[in-house]
């Protein structure tokens, strides 16, 4: 069991509810997760399981309504950028160039020019965007854009990427080459991620674990520990083992019902 | 608008090609000289029209009356004045109202304090023509230069504060979060994203109080102004003198249009980088 110290982040029967006109709605319902220093973990899980709630209580963009979340040892109180976000809809500001998006949290942590300059740049390269640093988002595809949003979380050197349906809004093809993309740059730039998505394949191909919620109430419902070696290839997700882990959380993702249930419970063993 | 096709992503195709800046470049200036031109036809076609009626027994003067007198007041040093005493008043009215309906805009879609305080006044003004004000300003105010730029002022400022109040509400929920974990702390927000980000709000608004403040300034002149376009206007009906009321709608005209296009350069210079669709 991965214990407390040895734990990136570090979710403690959290729960978040929601007062509807008559009744509280409970969009989590007192979740227990521990994410290993530069683990990558996937989340996936039909709408309303409150995946994306969860990433927000640890993004510090809202509150839980009780139990702690804490990254790095630390209990999150509010957003910082030692927990870098990126957000499905890019969220680049429209009104500045791809260099001065990436630039937009070391100018607001003013890091001297010089210094700034060369990060910048280092993560414009990173993500390939080094043709298009003098462009507006306006100018850019949709992948194109995504990876300059990875960029711009990368360049304030964040010890944690929380990814909320990075890839949802592009076609498959830009999904799959943008899923290798951040597998590599992962790779050299190795960060604790905890990566949400409704893509059962990007949920196995990406991660070490992967877990699988259900809704009402919010909570884990499963457990996958992916061996799939790294770096990932078309291989490895052509394999037949690729085929069995991505079966095994298909089924746990769309037949919640029929399965036996409990299948997880906080205290099973982990990576 | 543009038909170039949308960049995609392929994973053959690398360097991802961007063709929609090129081809909208290259497709706009036929498209442009097209309409330059059919605005040329439609301008003296317009003014050929007005002739002819005006020869063919309509009680107008004809285009090259106006002009002659256009001519004639320049010469005698009275078109020069009103049209600097009108413009003088308008831009003074509209700058000032602009420029405290801005911060004020801004105050009241960021602090919930100052959007209580302020909006019930805001609305309740809105719905009031600044020209209803008039007698009571004048009854304040006399009947010096001060009413009259205090209206102007007026209908400035309420085009352009619930413009910038709006934009401010509007900015997008995501962005602010963005700049959240990216770091930033509210004066960093609001400096760096919601200002730019209700810029194009404020640019219409003030469009907007710019075509309100002209709408207001001849009326303002209605009453005892020394000079003015307006008041010209109103003097000339005095007289049944035609072709000076034709001067005057052509001034307001051309100077309202010319400012119009000002703002409008300075809105696409700062809001290029918004997606337009």
């Amino acid at each position: 069991m991965t214990t407390a110290t040895q734990s990136k982040i570090s979710i403690q029967n959290i729960r978040k509810t929601f007062q509807l006109k008559n009744e509280e709605f409970v969009a989590l319902g007192g979740v227990d997760l521990d994410i290993a220093d530069n683990e990558f973990v996937t989340v996936v899980g039909p709408s309303g399981c409150g995946k994306s709630t969860l990433m927000n209580i640890l993004a510090g963009l809202e509150e839980p309504t009780s139990g702690t979340a804490s990254v790095g040892g630390k209990t999150v109180s509010g957003p910082g950028p030692d927990r870098g976000v990126i957000f499905q809809q890019y969220a680049l500001f429209p009104w500045l160039t791809v260099r001065k998006n990436v630039e937009f949290g070391l100018k607001v942590a003013k890091v001297p020019a010089a210094e700034r300059r060369e990060r910048t740049d280092y993560f414009i390269k990173m993500v390939g965007l080094e043709q298009f640093a003098d462009a507006l988002p306006k100018m850019l595809s949709g992948g194109m854009k995504q990876r300059c949003a990875i960029a711009r979380a990368y360049a304030v050197n964040p010890s944690i990427l929380l990814m909320d349906e990075p890839f949802g809004a592009l076609d498959a093809l830009t999904r799959v080459k943008l899923q290798e993309q951040l597998l590599e740059t992962w790779s050299q730039e190795k960060r604790t991620v905890m990566f949400i998505t409704h893509d059962v394949d990007e949920a196995v191909f990406l991660a070490n674990r992967v877990v699988v919620m259900a809704a009402r109430p919010g909570r884990i419902f499963d457990i996958i520990d992916v061996d799939l070696p790294y770096p990932r290839t078309e291989e490895v997700r052509l394999s037949p083992r690729f085929a069995e882990l991505r079966n095994r959380v298909w089924h746990s993702v769309y037949h919640q019902e029929t399965s036996t249930a409990g299948s997880y419970s906080p205290s099973s063993p982990t990576a | 608008m543009s038909l170039a096709p949308t960049p995609l992503d392929r994973p053959g195709a690398q360097p991802e090609s961007v063709p929609e800046k090129t081809n909208r470049r290259a497709v706009a200036p036929s498209k442009r000289t097209k309409l330059v031109v059919l605005n040329v036809l439609s301008i003296v076609g317009g003014i050929s029209i007005w002739w002819i009626l005006s020869l063919n027994g309509f009680n107008f003067p004809t285009p090259g009356d106006v002009a002659l007198k256009a001519v004639a007041l320049w010469d005698a040093g009275i078109l020069q004045k009103d049209i600097a005493q009108s413009l003088a008043r308008v831009l003074t009215g509209f700058l000032l109202g602009s420029l405290v309906a801005i911060p004020v805009g801004f105050l009241m879609g960021w602090y919930t304090t100052a959007r209580g305080l302020f909006e019930p006044w805001i609305q309740f003004f809105r719905t009031i023509p600044p020209l209803a004000l008039l007698p009571l300003v004048l009854v304040l105010m006399g009947i010096g230069e001060l009413p009259k730029v205090f209206v102007i002022f007026l209908a400035a400022f309420l085009a352009c504060v619930i413009s910038t109040y709006q934009g401010v509400v509007n900015v997008d929920k995501t962005l602010i979060n963005a700049a959240r974990v990216l770091g930033a702390k509210d004066l960093a927000i609001f400096v760096r994203v919601v200002v730019p980000a209700s810029t194009p709000f404020i640019l219409v608004g003030m469009r907007v109080g710019l075509g309100s403040s002209w709408a207001t300034l001849v009326a303002s002149e209605l009453l005892a102004a020394p000079a003015g376009l307006g008041k010209r206007m109103q003097d000339a009906q005095l007289y049944y003198d035609l072709p000076t009321i034709f001067v005057g709608i052509v001034c307001i005209g051309i100077l309202g249009l010319v400012m119009d296009r000002l703002l409008l350069l300075a809105e696409t210079k700062l809001t290029g980088w918004q997606e337009r669709r």
